[in-house]
């Protein structure tokens, strides 16, 4: 058994936070000097350079690096071990979420209807998972809801096969075009049900780029609905070229006879996402 | 070299303009979006004074994040102007003369910028903070309890933009997508 006061999770989150609205992860943006070279279009190459100059200068002064700061959207791993003293970890991470948002755009409405703002960017949503051992890990998303929006969800019967996954893949980013602030991060998430097959969908966009995937099927899959998308056209900003996504990342479930899910989850090209273990 | 056009624009700026041309713009914009369109909207349904000119002028969808001390204003690109579609055809006919954002607009907007001499501009998502660097002051004039999505007046200087859709019919994004399309679905890259 190990203890673990709540106000440490508190103040080590609210830390994680304001670092990853102002400080993109380095292997984005390894992936897009990669890209640099890679794109054939001019118009492509110069949007590629102004957000790698956008990520230096938010870097530097500590500003964010795009306005919509997002929603707080946390993956939380607690080893079964673990025993939370000083109040309840929930709590402590919607307070995270409220220090850390006082510097940051306020973007959550409480009533999806009524549409008044929160005040404070809370609640974040929070997804929970037990783990054996006595770790906390925490993985962070500041969610841009440019890309969220033009995401997908949708129930398929099993006929549709591997090639109604990649379609349906490829209507989401093409339908998305400029709107998702294209180089995109493709999270594609396979099986499961209705609910959770949006979350694997979201998980896969953790995943960091240039990282293999285990599953041999998948990896293949992967690398081929990378290089479909990438002959759409759109490219950067939808201003036309050859790099419309940096990475396809695919998450599987099992899931029941009778049915397919599958859910897109797009990210845009300020990918916000930090992680930190205690 | 990149052509400066001066906000409010006039008609004859508005037809120099050609979809797929960059400018810098210099002047006074607006900011609104989602909810500030909405209540815009409501205003002129029921024939309300709004709280800023519209003839000749440019709204720029943004939502700016809060501003560091000292600073006029935090990271602010363009948000997504398809959402403001349904909004957009009764400030068009008062005389609204540029739009910015980032994404497609509909059909619809797209002829109303031809019928009332409009222009739609992009500014590059994601870009906020160097953006935020071309804006030399920023105040609320309305709408201050939508706090991100209050209108202000902002005064820009060589604020760098994309024309997408001109008043002539031109296309930027669907000219680009054509031109860079591979229809044999192989990619230009080489990557993996």
């Amino acid at each position: 058994m190990r203890t673990v006061d709540v106000g440490d999770v508190r103040e080590a989150v609210a830390a994680l936070l304001r670092q990853a609205a102002h400080s993109l992860p380095d292997d984005y943006l390894a992936a897009m000097r990669r890209a640099q070279g890679e794109e054939v279009s001019p118009t492509g190459q110069q949007v590629i350079d102004l957000l790698l100059e956008n990520a230096a200068y938010a870097e530097t002064e500590t500003i964010p690096t795009c306005q919509d700061t997002g929603m707080a959207i946390l993956f939380v791993e607690v080893g079964q071990d673990v025993h939370f003293s000083g109040g309840t970890i929930d709590n402590a991470l919607q307070e995270a979420t409220r220090d850390a948002y006082a510097d940051l755009r306020k973007s959550v409405v409480n009533d999806p209807l009524l549409r008044v703002n929160s005040g404070d960017n809370t609640p974040a949503l929070i997804h929970w998972e037990i783990v054996a051992g006595d770790g906390l890990k925490v993985s962070a998303l500041q969610k841009g809801f440019g890309a969220e929006l033009m995401s997908r969800v949708q129930m398929f019967p099993p006929a549709v096969g591997i090639d109604g996954v990649r379609s349906f893949v490829l209507e989401t980013v093409e339908q998305a075009g400029p709107n998702a602030c294209p180089p995109l991060i493709v999270g594609a998430g396979i099986g499961g049900s209705l609910d959770t097959v949006g979350i694997a969908a979201k998980k896969a966009l953790l995943r960091p780029i240039g990282s293999e995937n285990p599953v041999p099927h998948l990896a293949e899959l992967e690398e081929e609905l990378l290089e479909a998308i990438n002959s759409l056209g759109i490219g950067p900003q939808g201003l036309g070229g050859a790099v419309t996504a940096l990475a396809v990342h695919v998450e599987t479930l099992a899931t029941h006879i009778a049915a397919l899910p599958m859910a897109v989850n797009l990210n845009c090209s300020a990918p916000r996402r930090a992680t930190l273990e205690l | 070299m990149t052509r400066t056009v001066t906000a409010p624009l006039d008609d004859v700026a508005v037809k120099s303009l050609r979809a797929g041309e960059q400018v810098l713009l210099t002047g006074r914009i607006y900011t609104a979006r989602d909810a500030a369109h909405q209540r815009l909207f409501e205003a002129m349904q029921k024939g309300e004074p709004l709280p800023l000119p519209l003839a000749g002028q440019v709204i720029y969808y943004v939502g700016p994040a809060p501003a560091k001390s000292g600073a006029a204003i935090g990271p602010a690109g363009p948000t997504t102007s398809g959402r403001m579609d349904p909004y957009t055809l009764p400030l068009l006919e008062r005389g609204v003369a540029g739009l910015i954002g980032k994404g497609s607009r509909s059909e619809e907007v797209k002829r109303a910028l031809v019928r009332h001499t409009a222009v739609y501009f992009a500014a590059v998502g994601g870009a906020a903070a160097l953006l935020a660097r071309q804006i030399l002051s920023s105040r609320i004039i309305a709408y201050d309890d939508l706090m991100s999505e209050a209108i202000r007046e902002l005064e820009v200087e060589r604020f760098p933009l994309f024309v997408i859709n001109d008043c002539h019919g031109g296309d930027a994004y669907q000219a680009a997508r054509k031109a860079y399309r591979n229809p044999a679905g192989k990619s230009h890259t080489s990557s993996k």
